[in-house]
């Protein structure tokens, strides 16, 4: 009896592993990608459909690090590809430096962040970065907790905030854009890393605000209000749309996306291949995954940039606020 | 005689007020279990079919499986199994059969019931340090596996000397009686008399090691991933290969978790369907171990 179990836990170990290893693997191209969860859609549809592309010659893995996890593991040269969700900060590029590597950054979409509303909330439709600097920045902690101590007509109730986990690239963007330095944000507000709680959130609770990335508000489209900011430099009431990311006027809540490709892995052939696939594929597939395409011209100049191999960042270590990504490409490319 | 039956009376009523407290704290447990599962089944259910578990993670949410994830998992418990068992029924016997009973002994015995309380997260960072940067096995299905096997040790250790300390002494002293070795008394005694309860130990071990997310994701388990490892068999020679053991992979409970964070409810469903998928592997596993040791217990006959 004891060695019948034996054998029968063998032959079930077995037999998984024969399962397990039906489908017979070719020679070992592996393409390693990590970073932030904001492009983690993205690049995985282009992974998805390059693999198909490829009929499963060259491997790709996407993983969820974050930003700044992502950037950990890239400049310790683990990873060839790291999806950012704003640009490398200045000790990042230090730390890259001191590892020998050397990255090409390219742009890969915009995404807008969206500041959001209870559907019952009616009073308000558009703020101020100023307002909205007033909410979010550290001296409101425990003191603007009321609508009325934004704007006097806004209703005598309670003001709950939702944001990002304050390790995202999201949290890193909106802080810099609204209060004017990365990652300082007052302390007492509601964080979620899950986007899907902050949803949840804000549309169980009338006095509720918060900020996310568009593509969520895409898809709980019905549960949430959006308010349209006004534009700083136009002094327009915006909506984030598609259109409106695109052309710039919803100024300063929109940000592009960023792959970093290890420029070692970029001369392996495997790497080049995908790199060129995610920038020809990414206007149709970023689309699909609900964020929302650079402008072509833009993909031109980003595909150009890595045939060029050109290294180092545009951005000189902290978010650039508010700038097109073909200006900031061009000014980039002037600059020797 | 009043007063005697009042007290019974009141004993009566104390009697009958902790049934119902004691049929209530286990209902409570039992119906929110309950309504969870059924829950996820009314969430899933729809969802499972052959092409689930034939496809691989995509960003459309009808096309996308649970391939790559549920193989994963497969390996990874079979690198914890192989690791796991050996060591700690090894370890358990030799703490309840050889080791003499001095401070040496004391210490370790101590460490290791601690070490079963120790959350889950801490054996991911050691497995990190330890196997990933140190061993260089980088992020792979080794590492999880032995990240995993770290876990449950001192559950299977400890489950192999409960088992043992069962049997009655008068067996050893038989079998010694009768000319035995150390050695020889154990395999042919203690080890058949307390299989039942060190399967059930080590099923239980994995059955916990599956569910687990935290050691994974600090590993370095990865979220998407579209194909699967390399094949433990190949077609020349030693037609046995090992390759697949540093491949990267994914698990079940990764795979159910960036489901759940996206956007698209249509994801939420997939989410449960392999929830379901998991708590029946997890089911499976301990209906497997209760019948073993109802196997066992009813072949030993002293």
């Amino acid at each position: 009896m004891f060695k019948k179990v034996v054998w029968g836990l063998v032959t079930l170990m077995v037999s998984a592993a024969v399962t397990a290893g039906s489908v017979m693997s070719a020679e070992r191209k592996l393409i390693g990608i990590d970073g932030s969860s904001t492009v983690y859609p993205i690049t995985e549809a282009v992974a998805e459909e390059f693999q198909k592309a490829k009929k499963g010659a060259i491997k790709v893995t996407v993983g969820i690090s974050g930003t700044g996890g992502g950037f950990k593991k890239f400049c310790r040269g683990e990873t060839d590809i790291s999806d950012a969700s704003r640009p490398i900060l200045a000790k990042e590029v230090e730390l890259c430096k001191q590892n020998g590597i050397e990255y090409i950054e390219l742009p890969v979409a915009y995404d807008g962040l969206a500041v959001m509303v209870n559907p019952k909330n009616t009073w308000a439709s558009s703020m101020t970065v100023a307002e909205l600097k007033k909410m979010w920045e550290p001296a409101a902690q425990g003191k603007i907790t009321k609508w009325n101590q934004i704007r006097p007509e806004w209703p005598d109730a309670p003001l709950k905030l939702y944001g990002p986990g304050v390790d995202s690239g999201t949290f890193d963007y909106f802080t810099e854009a609204i209060v004017g330095k990365s990652k300082s944000s007052r302390g007492d507000f509601t964080s979620s890393e899950d986007d899907n709680i902050l949803v949840q959130g804000i549309a169980s609770d009338k006095n509720g605000l918060g900020f996310f990335g568009y593509a969520y508000y895409a898809e709980n489209q019905k549960k949430l209000k959006l308010v349209a900011v006004v534009n700083p430099k136009t002094g327009k009431e915006v909506l984030p749309s598609e259109q409106t990311v695109m052309d710039g006027s919803y100024n300063p809540l929109s940000r592009p996306i960023f792959i970093y490709v290890n420029k070692k892995s970029a001369s392996k052939p495997e790497v080049k291949e995908f790199v060129e696939f995610y920038l020809k594929n990414s206007a149709q597939l970023v689309k699909q995954v609900k964020y929302i395409p650079l402008p072509a011209k833009a993909y031109k100049m980003a595909e150009e940039r890595f045939a060029k191999g050109k290294t180092g960042t545009m951005f000189d270590g902290h978010s650039e606020v508010g700038m097109k990504i073909e200006d900031l490409l061009k000014v980039d490319e002037k600059k020797k | 005689m009043e007063d005697i039956k009042k007290r019974i009376a009141i004993s009566k009523l104390w009697n009958n007020a902790f049934l119902i407290v004691g049929l209530l704290s286990t209902l409570i447990g039992l119906v929110l279990l309950f309504a969870l599962f059924i829950d996820l089944f009314i969430e899933g259910a729809p969802r499972l079919s052959y092409k689930f578990f034939a496809s691989f993670p995509s960003r459309f949410p009808e096309q996308a499986g649970i391939l790559s994830a549920w193989v994963g998992t497969s390996l990874v418990m079979l690198v914890t199994a192989a690791a796991a068992i050996p060591l700690g029924v090894a370890a358990g016997i030799y703490l309840e059969e050889y080791a003499r009973k001095n401070w040496v002994t004391g210490i370790i015995e101590i460490n290791i019931t601690n070490l079963a309380g120790v959350p889950s997260i801490i054996y991911g960072l050691l497995a990190l340090g330890l196997f990933v940067y140190f061993f260089k096995f980088g992020e792979s299905i080794l590492t999880g596996g032995l990240a995993l096997a770290l876990l449950i040790l001192p559950m299977i250790i400890m489950a192999t000397r409960e088992a043992i300390r069962a049997i009655p002494n008068s067996i050893r002293e038989a079998s010694y009686a009768l000319g035995a070795t150390k050695w020889q008394t154990v395999k042919n005694h203690i080890i058949p008399y307390s299989m039942g309860g060190i399967l059930t130990g080590i099923i239980i071990g994995l059955s916990r090691a599956i569910g687990e997310t935290a050691p994974i994701i600090t590993v370095g388990a990865l979220t998407f991933i579209a194909f699967l490892p390399v094949s433990p068999f190949s077609a020349e020679f030693p037609f046995i290969s090992f390759k697949w053991l540093l491949d990267p992979f994914t698990v079940m409970p990764i795979q159910m978790f960036n489901w759940v964070s996206r956007p698209q409810a249509e994801f939420h469903v997939n989410a449960a369907a392999a929830g379901i998928v998991l708590l029946i592997m997890t089911l499976v596993m301990n209906a497997v171990a209760i019948y073993i040791r109802y196997k066992f217990r009813k072949k030993i006959k002293w």
